[in-house]
């Protein structure tokens, strides 16, 4: 059927309601735009919804600090897993060094599998689509993840190792503080 | 001032051009949600305001070309 169709003398709501089943599949240009600005509104409220979890992630309170491991623990070059902020949110934290520990989220910018650390290369490996971090900061070394692992900020309160909050693709460093006692995490 | 009456053959080259506009600014809206949760999901937050305000242009925008072409269409079945 030619898209190009003469205009019928019947009003409009009887040529879009048609009772001919030659014409149930055409599709007008009126229709078509229809939908694309359907579409169009779609893209606006996905819009909208970025933007509601970016102010309520704002307003949000900070996560509460937990004690990851004691300093000692851990042998030079090995990683543990521990869960930060919530139980459903794997991190590893790594000991890279005498008095250096860095902490990421395990989950891999990419489709969110288990990442792992690699001693021998020392660097973080998902095993899924063979994506590589820097242990240093994090940054993506090497396959399709598109963002660094979110760090997480360590502090050392005594012997402790203690998470106190999440970045973003952004970087911190081990930071001693002494402060009150705080409950230990789930390995 | 009379408008020149408006022809078929005008008509349809007004709403094929409505309609290439609108899905013109369909593909730059996709590009920007794509952007947009990209930025936010690499921790970025201050790109979701811009982001959203720009989306809603463009969303005017198609709803305008879409108005467009309903008054099109019936000024040319009248």
């Amino acid at each position: 059927m030619s898209l190009l169709r003469r205009p019928s003398a019947l009003p409009l709501w009887r040529d879009e309601i048609t009772i001919d089943a030659a014409d149930e599949g055409y599709v007008t240009r009126r229709q078509f735009t229809k939908f694309l600005v359907l579409t169009s509104f779609g893209m606006f409220v996905g819009q909208l919804w970025i933007l509601a979890r970016s102010l309520f992630a704002r307003a949000g309170a900070p996560p509460a600090p937990i004690i990851v491991g004691r300093a000692g623990d851990l042998p030079i070059g090995a990683a543990r897993v521990f869960h930060f902020p919530s139980p459903n949110d794997p991190c590893l934290l790594i000991r890279t060094g005498a008095e250096s520990y860095v902490a990421y989220s395990q989950k891999c910018t990419h489709l969110s599998c288990a990442v792992y650390f690699d001693a021998a290369k020392t660097r973080i490996e998902c095993p899924c689509h063979e994506g590589a971090f820097s242990a240093a900061d994090g940054r993506v070394l090497q396959g399709p993840p598109p963002r660094p692992l979110p760090r997480i900020r360590l502090q050392r309160r005594g012997d402790d190792l203690v998470a106190t909050g999440v970045e973003e693709g952004g970087s911190a460093e081990v930071s001693r503080a002494e402060a009150p006692a705080c409950p230990r995490a789930r390995a | 001032m009379d408008r020149p009456p408006l022809t078929r053959p005008r008509a349809l080259t007004a709403i094929d051009g409505a309609l290439a506009l609108v899905a013109v600014l369909l593909v730059v809206q996709m590009w920007l949600l794509t952007a947009t949760l990209e930025t936010y999901l690499a921790g970025h937050h201050e790109a979701a305001v811009p982001g959203a305000i720009v989306s809603a242009l463009l969303f005017t925008a198609c709803v305008g070309l879409y108005l467009f072409v309903l008054r099109v269409d019936a000024d040319v079945r009248r």
